[in-house]
């Protein structure tokens, strides 16, 4: 039984569903709504599982599912050396985001990541502490800003209403995703030039470490097949 | 999979070396609160340590080196000389080699004396040699101190001393930097006036804790910056010959006594070089045949400020260091709060010069 990962809620779940229906593949969540479980229309062996799309990285790393949708994003944050874990399928072509790093607005003398670390270093001279970045993506941050050689500034968790952290004081600064950038500038933020970290979309990826046997070798065989041929 | 047994006895074969100068043996609680580690190493370490959390003391962390912990306690309890030694398990967060160990044995030493620091420098190398008798290995040193030297020397202002200082340990962003300051590379902010970027602060809201002020005092310092002339080119070569240096050093020892001729600043610390050689040589370390590089010990760890080197395997290439030390001072004073002691230590690691003696015997 070949166990595909949809996300499970909302439009991330919707578009999903039409994607797969434009390769003509119906999937099918089980009668009750409430139940997180389906199938696919007039496709034995398939198991559809609706899964939070941030959770869907783990089950793919730990070969729990065959296949999933989510988006670059999380997979890149949740899984340490993911190209070793999954592989891209195909891209969806919607949910698409940047994560990207912002600064407030009014900060003029600041437009890219060598005036982030020198605001940074004028910051905790003036304040005593580290300048705050909130954000989810702590690997992708760190690892971004490591590389560009940023210093003296601190990582805050922000779960949620990332883009409010600024004006709530939770944090000088954010990196966040964002598709237009229209609940940054409604939050007076602005995106560094060079303080793109990455581009997500929403992508099928296929777990590399679940096991296939022969017969659902052939059933993930094809289903890839008709996936490639748009109707 | 290594015996625990022989890793046990291999730590104590080494640690053996350290106890015998009679240095003060210390343990240290594994959980270690977040807050100093983190104000010292900054953000990186969260990306290199386990970290935890305490419903009383917030974010903890299992503890990644003991040399932080046990400078916390030197400054704290007393400020004369002392030498310590420790054995134990630190914790390693493995993302960019995931096939390293998470948790290994460190033997490290560590002393806090003012009265001789080249001396005390030799003292740790040549007990760390002495303890890894008999396993071929390649050693690097270098000298931050120099090299610092030579940055507070340039003719420039303190602004653009302190910047570079700020990067000595991010060698990328350190030539970006020079490359700026020598008129290399252009300005990060463009051309308008001043003026300009006053009013347009007021076009948008202000929110968080940075304020108008900031941003006007850092406007200021672009502008001033953009009016100073560059750093000398003659400066800046000499800074690039000190960091591309790469010889033994003796070499390298001449090379710097000729470039302090014409940079007066790097002068002193061109000297405690040379005392350093020379008790490294009545030690019986052949001075001759160790090698130099001027940028050695940068991208380690952020605290180095003098004498730095690491011991690798020349069996096993791509292992991590067997053993790295370096000198502190600066550490001691940030951890001191207005006191300071001069510092040096290293760390050696069991579990490596097991794997590299076991091998030897095959």
């Amino acid at each position: 039984m070949i166990r595909l990962g949809i996300p499970s809620k909302g439009r991330l779940m919707g578009q999903t569903f039409d994607w797969f229906s434009d390769r003509g593949i119906n999937l099918v969540r089980s009668e009750s709504d409430r139940e997180y479980a389906g199938h696919i229309e007039g496709i034995k062996n398939v198991q559809l599982i609706f899964l939070s799309a941030s959770e869907i990285p783990r089950e793919l790393s730990s070969g729990r599912l065959h296949f999933g949708v989510t988006g670059t994003d999380v997979i890149q944050e949740k899984l340490v050396g993911f190209n070793r874990l999954v592989e891209p399928v195909s891209e969806l072509g919607f949910g698409f985001a940047d994560l990207i790093i912002a600064v407030p607005s009014f900060w003029v003398d600041v437009e890219t990541l060598d005036d982030l670390d020198a605001v940074s270093a004028q910051f905790r001279d003036t304040h005593g502490y580290r300048l705050r970045i909130a954000t989810k993506y702590h690997r992708l941050l760190r690892e971004f800003l490591m590389k560009a050689g940023v210093a003296d500034y601190q990582i805050v968790d922000s779960q949620g209403a990332t883009e409010g952290a600024v004006k709530n004081g939770l944090a000088e600064a954010i990196a966040d995703i964002t598709s237009t950038g229209d609940t940054l500038k409604a939050n007076h933020l602005k995106i560094l030039s060079d303080g793109l970290i990455l581009k997500s979309q929403a992508t099928l990826f296929k777990s590399l470490t679940a096991d296939f046997s022969q017969e659902e070798n052939q059933v993930a065989k094809s289903l890839l097949k008709k996936l490639k041929a748009k109707n | 999979m290594t015996d625990l047994k022989d890793l046990s006895r291999e730590a104590k074969r080494l640690a053996v070396v350290f106890e015998a100068t009679g240095a003060e043996v210390v343990e240290l609680d594994f959980l270690q609160i977040s807050n100093v580690l983190l104000d010292l190493y900054g953000e990186d370490i969260r990306g290199r340590a386990f970290i935890t959390n305490d419903p009383v003391y917030g974010e903890m962390m299992l503890r990644p080196d003991f040399t932080i912990p046990i400078v916390e306690q030197h400054m704290a309890n007393s400020l004369s000389p002392a030498r310590y030694t420790y054995c134990g398990r630190v914790f390693r967060r493995q993302e960019e080699f995931p096939d390293r160990p998470r948790e290994f044995l460190q033997v490290g030493y560590e002393i806090f004396d003012g009265a001789n620091p080249e001396k005390a420098d030799a003292e740790v190398f040549s007990l760390v040699n002495e303890a890894l008798n008999g396993i071929p290995f390649r050693i690097a040193t270098g000298d931050i101190g120099i090299l610092m030297a030579a940055v507070r020397s340039l003719s420039t202002t303190e602004t653009r001393k302190r910047a570079l200082l700020r990067h000595i340990w991010r060698p990328h962003r350190f030539k970006t930097l020079l490359n700026q300051f020598s008129g290399l590379s252009s300005k990060p902010l463009p051309n308008q006036d001043l003026e300009d970027y006053n009013k347009l602060i007021d076009k948008f809201q202000t929110i968080g804790s940075r304020n108008v002020q900031e941003i006007k005092v850092r406007l200021q310092q672009i502008k001033l910056e953009s009016e100073t002339d560059p750093i000398d080119p003659e400066e800046v070569k000499i800074l690039d010959d000190i960091l591309s240096l790469k010889d033994t050093c003796k070499v390298a020892l001449s090379y710097l006594e000729k470039v302090s001729k014409k940079m007066p600043g790097i002068e002193k610390t061109v000297d405690n070089f040379a005392k350093r050689l020379d008790f490294l040589g009545s030690n019986g370390i052949k001075v001759d045949l160790l090698d130099f590089e001027g940028s050695y010990g940068r991208t380690s760890m952020e605290y180095y400020d003098g004498f730095v080197f690491g011991f690798y395997s020349e069996t096993y290439k791509d292992l991590a260091p067997v053993a790295t030390g370096g000198r502190y001072d600066a550490l001691t004073e940030r951890m001191g709060q207005g006191k300071k002691i001069p510092a040096v230590g290293a760390v050696l690691r069991p579990d490596l010069t097991l794997l590299i003696r076991g091998n030897n015997h095959d």
